[in-house]
Formats: structure tokens, C-alpha cells, sequence
């Protein structure tokens, strides 16, 4: 039936180390972590892990880091479920599982070189792009301008804070924030992410826009850019399943016909605009 | 290769040397149904059986399967299935579910979970002698089956013709390779039998190809009867459970008292059921029955059908029995399509 070695297993995890563990704010936690095998990740940006805690089960995690970093491999995790609950319990020298990387990835090396590149970012959605980010940054010279659009609910809810002022202060980047509610520690503007499109002189021809964020985000901010000018296929957005498997078997993750564990979670929009589940 | 031509005691004679030498499971009555199960005797093998309660894809992908075992210090290692069982009187339709879920479970990323309990199975076949009340196979092309099994047996009138197609059939009809030829005749009778399943299976008729359901559903996403059917819909998930080409599961994990070892297991699961599209946060992505309804005879008729190029209904009817509220029977659904496409 299939030519495959038969002890090769989709479903086996690879044991990885935590090296630092830091809270972010109160929902989300950062992690890094290594292979014990010793090997990089070789993950792609925007592509996703399964992280394993034996007896408490498996679940979907972005990677958070740019495979030009070497050594380690990021995520942030919110906790949420059971999986998520349990890492934050876990310290620096603790073992997770990792099975992956899994699916694909933001087209940092064909489609967004050479051009400007937007990045808008909801929440918790930064989690995934900011690996685009700083691999657009480690080979700055292969890309356009390089505007970063970010909003939180409040600003507890703001992660990566320190990366973020370094790149309000990096000349060759745009850094542009809103938070939905203010409150006295923020003198930023206040609105939902939408508000600060227009604050960004758009060159449609010769720009990609890279999108993640909460569901209700990518209707507005896709509207908004179709207004602008700009096409659908200079748009990419990174979207959220239950990719349970991993590996295109258990149905969980399933869009209409799509799988986003192996056909996303990195779509061009123009590819899923058609597609009834997707946004 | 050959077809062995057997009186009903040299057939019984025959199941009972292949239940002394392997590990069998075959069609035995259940009350006033049918089942696979572990066969002990010849003579509880009902090869005149309808249709069993579960299709034989609980041997192939069992119900809960285990995929890893771990210790929490130590990690996770596979555990494999590796023993070998030969699977007495599958129906043609259910044959070729089974060959589906093989291409599923293959291709692309190999599941060798599932791959190696396949490989290890030999699969014996057998016409339909009887209808099921529900059945209609003989609209979806898979009244008779061709490939996908070790052995074929059709009964003519009180012989059986068992049709040895491979290395594995071959072994396990070692103790019968003396046994004469089927005659001419009767090999003409099979086909009678062939010719007669296809149009006796058919107790719910079908009023177009199957092969024009991808299309067919492609102009019907909007279509009233997923509101309409899936109104009375329980979201109890029957339809999937007693699914041949049904395959969804959910992997979860299981620790000893000591909580120190355990394992990672994985269960059949439906789309159907209310919890499905659900993502650590509790956002549902199919919320809506109509939609969870909708997506069940979209995979069967168009998204399986566009991975394997085959519609992913064979038929059985199982669905349309399981079915509480009645609202199952993928007939009806298609042609309600059909006559209002018009």
C-alpha cells in the first residue's frame, strides 16, 4: 500500500528542553526552547509545532522566532486549554514534546522580497508574524519599507514590549500601535486596529500585507485594504484551527476542502476568498 | 489466478482450518442483527447476512486505538499493531470503503498505525445474498467490488465460488488448492449474481450518477435542504459512528495511578457532534448544525472525492438505519438537489 518505513511514526513527539520561561502578561506566557537532539527546528515563518505534555495531551503552537536565529526556537502561549494551563506551569530545564513544523509559511522568499511589507498584527496575532518580522529585519536589505501596524485590547495586553520599543527606534522600521481601551499608562492612540490603516501611505503596486489577528479582524482590515488598491494576492493571512493531527488525518482543522495544518495556516487571500468557512 | 469451486461442508471444512491457523474475525448474528466479531465456529459465520450494525473499519482504525505509549521522564515511544488477522465477509461496498480509507491513510503522510494493521490483514470478501432495507449501493457502483481483497466468495445456489486474487488469499486457501475449478457455468452464474446485486441493491434510488455529486454540490452550498433536514438534527454523531468511510478522530491522553506512565490514544470522532470545530478558547468554528450537517455530505460528495477521486459514499445505508431523527438518508438529500437544480 505504501513504500514507507513501517516503524516511522507522524504521530511520535521528539523531547526539547525549555530554556527561558518568562511571563508577558497575565494570559500569555514566552518560552524557548531546543531540540535535545541538538538540531534547529528548520522551520519556515508563520509555520506551527505541536508541543506534547505526557498525560495531558498535544496542541497547536505558532513559533514565535525567525529560523535566523539560531540555537533555540520561540513561542508564546496563552493559556487556555489544558495543554497551554500546563506549560505555564513548567520551568527553565523542564522537557516538552515537539512533533513539526508543520504547514506553511509567510513567502519571506518570493512574493514579500524586494517589496514594502505591512504587517498587521491583532493581539495575540503577533505571536506567529513577529518570526516574519525578524527574519524581514535579519535581511532588511532584501525587502521595501517595513511598516508594523499593532493593536492590543489594553495595554497590559501588549506582548514583546522591549522588541517593540526597539523597533519604534529602528530607523528602517515603521512601528505603528493602538490599544482598544486606554487606560493611564498609555498615551498612544486609542481604537481598533483598523483606525491606523490610514495613517500609512500604501504603495499598492509594490507592497505585501501580512495579517494575523482574532476572526473578526481580517473582514475589516482586508475591506480597508481592498479600498486602498490593493490585490488580493498581495494579501496573507495566517488562521486559526484546532490542527489537531497535524498532518491532514483527523479532520479537525478541516475549511470546506482545506486543511489549515498542511494547506495553511499561511494563506494568500486570494487563494481562500471563495472558500465559505474560511473568514 | 484461481477460482475454487466449494460444497457448503468442504466450505465450512475450510473456514474452520483458517480458524485453527489464524486469528479470525467474521459476520455472526446479534440478536436479530449482524456484527463482526471474533469467530470461534464455521458455523456462526452468516455469509447471508444484510449489513453489519459497524463496518469493518473498527479492525483497520479501532475505536480507540493506542498510537504512543510515554513516561513522563523517559518521553514517547509507538506502539504498533502488528498481528496478523484475516477479516471473513466483507461486503463489496464496505470493500471498497476500506480501500478509501487505505488511500487516505497513506497518502502523504504515511499513518503507519493504520498502514501496518491494513497490511497485516487478509481481507475475504463476499457478494451480497441478501439486501439491507436501507441499502443502495447499486446506485453508488459498489454492489460488486473488484480489487482491494485477498479472496472473493459468491454463493451459487449451495456452492461457493472463492476467488483467490493474491499472495495473501493464496496462503490462506493452501488447505483447499486441490479443490476443483469453478466450472464455466458457474462462473457464468457469478456474473448473473453480479448483474442481479447491482440492480437489488438499489431500496432508495438515486436520480443521478454518483460521479456527478462533486458537481452537483458545488452549486448547492446555499441550498435550503441543510436547514431544513438538519433542524431536527441531535448532533448525536450515529451518522459517523456507523460510517464506513468515516475516519475523523480525536487523540487524548491517559496516565496510570502512578502518574508517572501512560498513553496517547486516539478515538473515533464526528463531525457532526456539536464540539468538533472547537479551539482551546471555546471558539466553535461549526456551530451551527447546519453547518456541522453540511460539512459531513460535502466531505463525502466533494472534498474526499477531490483527495482520492472517488465519492466517499458507498451506499451501505447504515446511516440512514442509525439515524433517530430521520434525516440521514443521503438520497434523499441528493436528489432533492437534483430536482430543485432544475
Amino acid at each position: 500500500m505504501c513504500k514507507c518505513d513501517s516503524n516511522k511514526d507522524i504521530y511520535l513527539p521528539l523531547p526539547a528542553t525549555l530554556g527561558k520561561v518568562q511571563p508577558m502578561t497575565n494570559l500569555e506566557s514566552f518560552f524557548s526552547c531546543q531540540l535535545d537532539s541538538g538540531k534547529e527546528l528548520g522551520h519556515m515563518p508563520g509555520q506551527f509545532v505541536e508541543v506534547s505534555i505526557p498525560g495531558i495531551g498535544e496542541a497547536p503552537i505558532s513559533v514565535s522566532s525567525s529560523p535566523t536565529r539560531k540555537g533555540s526556537f520561540e513561542m508564546v502561549i496563552r493559556k487556555v486549554g489544558n495543554v497551554s494551563q500546563s506549560l505555564h506551569g513548567l520551568n527553565a530545564g523542564d522537557k516538552i514534546f515537539i512533533r513539526g513544523p508543520f504547514g506553511t509559511s509567510f513567502p519571506v522568499d518570493d512574493a514579500m522580497k524586494g517589496k514594502d511589507i505591512i504587517f498587521v498584527c491583532g493581539g495575540i496575532g503577533i505571536v506567529p508574524v513577529r518570526s516574519a518580522i525578524q527574519y524581514v529585519l535579519d535581511n532588511r536589505d532584501d525587502y521595501g519599507r517595513v511598516i508594523i501596524l499593532f493593536g492590543a485590547k489594553t495595554p497590559s495586553d501588549r506582548l514583546f514590549v522591549e522588541e517593540l520599543e526597539k523597533w519604534r527606534e529602528d530607523k528602517n522600521v515603521t512601528l505603528l500601535e493602538t490599544v482598544d481601551h486606554r487606560d493611564e499608562s498609555w498615551s498612544g492612540p486609542e481604537g481598533v486596529i483598523t483606525t491606523l490603516l490610514p495613517l500609512v501611505k500604501i504603495d499598492k503596486d509594490n507592497t505585501v500585507v501580512v495579517i494575523c489577528g482574532p476572526p473578526i479582524m481580517y473582514k475589516f482590515v482586508i475591506i480597508n485594504l481592498l479600498e486602498a488598491k490593493l490585490k488580493e494576492d498581495q494579501i496573507y493571512l495566517s488562521l486559526e484551527r484546532n490542527m489537531k493531527c497535524g498532518v491532514g488525518k483527523c479532520g479537525h482543522c478541516q475549511i470546506n476542502n482545506i486543511y489549515v495544518c498542511q494547506d495553511g495556516p499561511v494563506f494568500k487571500f486570494s487563494d481562500i476568498k471563495d472558500i465559505e468557512e474560511a473568514l | 489466478m484461481t477460482v475454487k469451486k466449494l460444497e457448503k461442508a468442504a466450505f465450512d471444512k475450510w473456514v474452520s482450518a483458517c480458524i485453527t491457523s489464524q486469528r479470525v474475525f467474521g459476520v455472526q448474528a446479534k440478536e436479530d442483527r449482524f456484527v463482526f466479531a471474533p469467530l470461534a465456529n464455521a458455523a456462526d459465520l452468516r455469509l447471508d447476512y444484510d449489513v453489519t450494525i459497524l463496518p469493518p473499519k473498527k479492525y483497520f482504525q479501532p475505536p480507540r486505538e493506542t498510537l504512543l505509549k510515554f513516561d513522563r521522564n523517559e518521553g514517547f515511544e509507538s506502539v504498533f499493531d502488528n498481528q496478523p488477522f484475516v477479516l471473513f465477509g466483507v461486503h463489496p461496498y464496505d470493500m471498497v470503503a476500506i480501500s478509501q480509507t487505505d488511500k487516505l491513510f497513506s497518502q502523504e503522510h504515511c499513518d503507519t498505525h493504520y498502514v501496518n494493521r491494513r497490511e497485516k490483514a487478509t481481507i475475504v470478501a463476499c457478494d451480497v445474498q441478501n439486501a439491507s432495507k436501507d441499502v443502495f449501493a447499486g446506485c453508488m457502483g459498489t454492489a460488486t467490488v473488484n480489487d482491494g481483497f485477498d479472496i472473493l466468495i459468491t454463493k451459487i445456489d449451495n456452492d461457493y465460488l472463492v476467488d483467490i486474487r493474491s499472495e495473501k488469499g493464496q496462503a490462506l486457501a493452501e488447505t483447499i488448492k486441490d479443490a476443483e475449478d469453478a466450472d464455466d457455468i458457474s462462473l457464468k452464474l457469478r456474473k448473473l449474481v453480479w448483474a442481479d446485486n447491482a440492480e437489488l441493491l438499489q431500496k432508495h434510488k438515486l436520480n443521478v450518477r454518483p460521479d456527478v455529486l462533486p458537481k452537483l454540490l458545488g452549486r448547492s452550498y446555499e441550498h435550503p435542504v441543510w436547514k431544513e433536514k438538519s433542524e431536527r438534527c441531535y448532533s448525536c454523531g450515529s451518522c459517523n459512528l456507523v460510517c464506513p468511510t468515516c475516519y475523523c478522530f480525536d487523540v487524548r491522553d491517559d496516565v496510570e495511578w502512578n502518574l508517572q506512565k501512560g498513553e496517547r490514544y486516539r478515538v473515533w470522532d464526528g463531525c457532526l457532534l456539536a464540539e468538533f470545530a472547537v479551539v482551546a478558547g471555546k471558539h466553535n468554528f461549526r456551530a451551527n448544525r447546519a453547518d456541522r450537517y453540511r460539512h459531513r455530505y460535502y466531505r463525502k460528495g466533494k472534498y474526499v472525492p477531490e483527495k482520492i477521486g472517488e465519492v466517499a459514499c458507498v451506499g451501505c445505508g447504515r446511516c440512514i438505519t442509525a439515524c433517530t431523527a430521520n434525516i440521514a438518508n443521503p438520497v434523499e438529500v441528493y436528489n432533492k438537489l437534483v430536482d430543485e437544480g432544475k
